[in-house]
């Protein structure tokens, strides 16, 4: 039972940060039909930025709540910007040309990116700083807890709420399901269609720092090519759910962290990263639409 | 009705590749008419009015709105200088519930306080509408969606509307009923492009009319005289 319930929170907690990164793809996807390859790198960058930040601020001799805050904040935030400056530069001068050639863009992106990381950052890990630490273990009988763990389960489940009270309820995020349901019909209701994909660029860049910054509290090695596999992951994660749809990438990705969590623990060791591309296949054979996807859902 | 012109199209052709679906055509809209775009089955109607919002370039021609070029413009720039389109058949967001439609209508609108009483309005013109606010617009029937682009194209307060086909696949009564609407929303001053192909109708409510015929004007007159004319009788009137 204590290993289940162990298995349990490991699984949310890497099926949290999964879900971050899922949420840019099924969003950008939903406004542009494009998946962005690249979207896996900005959760790289956010790792980087994250330990760039927490360096500068000394943030790693505080560790406290303020202080992954700060650096959550301020990462999202330079992530957002990055996510803006890719797709300004580089996604926005293809808008009238076929989808193929933004998806090949967006695969050389990533090489860009990482390899323009592995120049910068140099391609040996670096340890992120700990810029937040609960002394002890919480427990809860024989059940122990890591606190850090829980920290990111409660921190993406905050965030994924932000966002869904965005897309949802305001105004913007009403604007933001009309661009992905018709980027024509948008614009007649005076909507600036371009001003509302680089916000969702924005949006879904800055969630994926986040997910850097978490991932660097539980799994502090980062390097230039961490986001290969999670990005390929939440990708799945994201086709799992349906993609375009919010609410399947957040179920997708948690189920797939469960999922990789329990098989791992009770079936196949070496299994790991196998899971998540025979869900793919799976998926694409039974049900191509996913778990959530119709042609009527809730899109952006 | 003044003949002050509002809007100028002034010979534009639109190509789709290498087909050239609008040659060389001309025409204004007179500030408070209604001026009808009447002609059968692609004829250009659509392609006109996508034109005029910039929803298509001009491959020649300039489009002037109050003496100003729009065809440079973006979309949603034509909107923010109060010129709305209700496109052609269920123009609505269906993933969008009926009311989350009729705000986005409003999405030009910078005083917010006319909100609520805008959308009794609509609510008054299509009572229908009302009782399905809360339901997603993909649920609406054919009639309801059409009565739901509508009602959204009046939230903006356009002061220039186009309207493609709004009678389309409605049963009569509901098209004498949005005929009626649309006669009384000129009457409180929006200016209309109607397109249509139900001619005799739509030229029985209009100013003036337009008959397109595979990318050409080929007859404009009041209204009144249309009507009139051998030709329409026999072409849209079944005579
Ligand atoms: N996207 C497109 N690509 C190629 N040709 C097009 C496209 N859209 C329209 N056309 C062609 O342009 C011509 C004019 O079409 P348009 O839609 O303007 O007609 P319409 O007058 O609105 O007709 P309807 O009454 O059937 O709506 C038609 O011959 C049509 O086939
Ligand atoms: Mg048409």
């Amino acid at each position: 039972m204590t290993e289940f319930i162990q298995h349990l929170i490991n699984g949310l907690s890497i099926g949290s940060i999964y879900a971050l990164i899922a949420l840019g793809y099924t969003m950008v996807f939903g406004v542009l039909k494009l998946i962005n390859f690249a979207h896996g790198d900005i959760y790289m960058l956010g790792a980087f930025y994250g330990y760039f930040i927490s360096r500068f601020f000394s943030l790693g001799e505080n560790p406290s709540l303020f202080s992954l805050l700060l650096a959550l904040t301020l990462t999202m935030a330079t992530c957002a910007f990055t996510g803006y400056l890719i797709e300004t530069f580089a996604y926005k001068p293809l808008r009238k040309a076929p989808r193929i050639n933004a998806l090949i863009t967006s695969v050389g992106i990533s090489l860009f990116l990482e390899f323009t990381g592995q120049l910068v950052f140099g391609s040996d890990p670096k340890f992120f700083p700990q810029i937040f630490a609960i002394s002890g273990e919480w427990a809860i009988g024989d059940l122990k807890f890591n606190p850090l763990q829980i920290t990111v389960f409660i921190i993406s489940l905050t965030l994924m709420a932000i966002l869904q009270f965005v897309i949802f309820k305001t105004r913007l995020g009403r604007a933001m399901r009309a661009v992905s349901f018709n980027h024509d019909l948008a614009s007649l209701m005076g909507i600036p269609t371009n001003r509302i994909i680089s916000f969702t660029f924005m949006l879904g860049s800055a969630l994926a720092g986040a997910g850097g910054v978490l991932v660097g509290l539980v799994y502090p090695k980062i390097e230039p090519l961490m986001g290969v596999m999670p990005g390929l992951k939440a990708f799945v994660a994201a086709v799992l759910g349906g993609i375009g749809n919010v609410t399947g990438a957040v179920v997708g990705a948690l189920s797939l962290g469960l999922a990789e969590e329990f098989v791992v623990g009770y079936l196949a060791p070496s299994f790991r990263d196998a899971l998540a591309f025979t869900i793919l296949i799976l998926v694409l054979l039974f049900k191509p639409t996913g778990l959530f996807g119709t042609k009527t859902t809730e899109k952006v | 009705m003044s003949h002050d012109i509002i809007l100028k199209v002034d010979n534009i052709s639109v190509k789709y590749g290498v087909i050239e679906a609008v040659r060389n055509i001309s025409f204004d809209l007179r500030k408070g008419e209604i001026l009808s775009l009447i002609g059968s089955n692609g004829a250009g109607k659509t392609t006109t009015l996508k034109a005029i919002s910039s929803l298509l370039p001009l491959a020649s021609g300039q489009i002037l709105l109050r003496n100003e070029r729009i065809d440079t413009l973006q979309p949603h720039e034509i909107v923010k200088r109060r010129l709305s389109q209700a496109p052609e058949g269920r123009g609505i967001f269906l993933n969008l519930s009926v009311e989350e439609n009729l705000d986005l209508g409003a999405w030009t609108v910078k005083d917010t306080s006319t909100y609520d009483r805008d959308l009794e309005h609509a609510f008054e013109l299509f009572p229908r509408l009302k009782e399905r606010r809360k339901q997603s617009a993909g649920t609406l029937s054919g009639g309801e969606q059409q009565m739901l682009t509508i009602a959204r194209s009046l939230m903006a307060h356009p002061e220039i509307l186009l309207l493609d086909e709004p009678s389309l696949g409605l049963a009569p009564q509901i098209i004498e009923a949005i005929f009626n609407i649309i006669e009384k929303i000129n009457k409180e001053g929006t200016t209309v492009l109607l397109v249509e192909q139900n001619a005799l109708q739509a030229l029985q409510i209009s100013h003036r009319g337009i008959v397109l015929e595979t990318g050409n004007i080929v007859l404009q007159g009041d209204a009144k005289d249309l009507l009139k004319s051998d030709e329409i009788r026999k072409a849209y009137l079944g005579e």
